[in-house]
């Protein structure tokens, strides 16, 4: 009797190998999946997997008898790297499910030869299966980082209007080429749209100055002011007015103020407003 | 031929570019305007640069040299309305144009060009916000 037919009579049986296999393993994420959840998503691959299996395609993983497999894996390894499985419990899903089949096998099984020949050919379609999973689990992951690199940029640079025709660029962590690309997109594109004429830069949450950072820093300027607004710097700490004056970098072409708050007052000013305590009178 | 029309508003000025500049027609408008200045004694030169969405180190170089000249003749110059993209250019290019006064529309550039030109005129105004001082 051939080892597939088998599997195929025996699938409850392997089922509860595998459930067995995956519970007994000491990585198990009860936290992350319940067991009858876990149960479900196993009998669904386990089905798919058996049904599926004939004498032609167990040599050879990429046919379309086992699209059905393949997706399930895919959807399977995808949402347990969401989750934050690491990747030893991922594979320890599917290379249980091996050691299942093995067994099974060996146990429907007593010629010894054809069992070595039939294991082989498992162990080959199912090691395919776990480097798919793999591929699928660290693509998934690799799509959570480039969405989180894209939204750290995003965050990264939010332009406030503080006041009509002021506007506030806080900047925190380096500046490097590619930041201050986009920095500069992101101010100037608001200039032109609430139609600004200052523009404050605030680097109070920038780690260190160096001379390319302060380049940096004076491109925005220069670009700030070709578009006819100006632009001032404003929280620079002591530490980095020290390293600004050792570096010999010159910033005096720049307005630049020790404080967010000083800076906004120097707006103020320059647009010919003033901030006034309102006189409160007392009732009688 | 094409030419870039220069039109006279009181003591000013008034260039709008609606094209591309080319470079011939770049270096026709900096003559003309030359010429333009020293005729009427214009106070003060307004460019208006919206529409124009390319530039390349030559057309930096003539904004600089037109305002150069003008200064020599003894009226300023403001370029406004200038986009984005082509500040980012300029920067790139190192061209920040330094000496070239510049603000984000028509009607600021006018304003400004006006608190510039007033002090000559009547020393008991206001002169120019102190961050337009060059």
């Amino acid at each position: 009797m051939s080892v597939n037919i088998a599997l195929k009579k025996r699938k409850s049986e392997i089922l509860e190998l595998w459930m067995k296999n995956q519970l007994a393993d000491s990585g198990l994420r009860e936290d992350l999946i319940s067991n009858d959840e876990l149960r479900a998503q196993s009998e669904e691959l386990v089905n798919a997997l058996v049904d599926n299996l004939n004498e032609n395609n167990i040599n050879n993983s990429d046919s379309p008898d086992f699209d059905k497999v393949i997706e399930l894996l895919g959807g399977i390894s995808i949402s347990r790297a969401r989750q934050g499985y690491s990747p030893r419990e991922t594979g320890n899903f599917i290379l249980s499910l091996k050691e299942a089949l093995l067994e099974i096998s060996k146990r429907s099984s007593s010629n010894v030869n054809e069992l070595f020949e039939e294991s082989m050919k498992l162990s080959r379609l199912l090691d395919n299966f776990t480097i798919l999973t793999f591929e699928t689990f660290i693509q998934g992951r690799e799509e959570i980082i480039l969405r989180q690199t894209s939204e750290i940029t995003d965050i990264s640079t939010p332009v406030i209007k503080v006041w009509d025709g002021i506007l506030v660029l806080p900047i925190i962590g380096t500046l490097d080429s590619a930041r201050t690309q986009v920095v500069m997109e992101n101010l100037l594109q608001e200039i032109v749209e609430t139609g600004s004429s200052i523009a404050i830069l605030d680097i109070s949450g920038v780690p260190t100055v160096d001379s390319l950072v302060a380049q940096h820093l004076l491109k925005t300027v220069s670009a700030t002011r070709l578009m006819g607004a100006d632009c001032i710097i404003s929280g620079i700490r002591p530490e980095i007015a020290q390293t600004i004056v050792h570096l010999g970098i010159d910033l005096s072409q720049i307005i630049t103020k020790a404080s967010l708050a000083s800076a906004l007052q120097y707006a103020l000013k320059s647009l010919k407003l003033e901030v006034r305590k309102v006189a409160v009178f007392k009732p009688e | 031929m094409e030419r870039i029309p220069i039109l006279k508003m009181g003591p000013f000025l008034l260039v709008t570019i609606q094209v591309d500049l080319y470079d011939r027609l770049a270096l026709d408008l900096e003559q003309d305007l030359v010429k333009m200045v020293q005729k009427t004694s214009a106070k003060g030169v307004l460019i208006d640069i919206s529409a124009v969405s390319i530039v390349d180190s030559f057309m930096g170089r003539i904004f600089g040299n037109i305002a150069s000249m003008c200064k020599l003749l003894e009226s300023e110059t403001v370029v406004v309305g200038m986009q984005p993209a082509i500040a980012i250019t300029l920067v790139e290019l190192g061209l920040p144009l330094n000496g070239v006064y510049t603000a984000l529309n028509v009607e600021r550039g006018m304003a400004l060009l006006k608190s510039i030109i007033k002090p000559a005129n009547d020393p008991a105004q206001d002169g120019p916000p102190a961050s337009y001082q060059r």
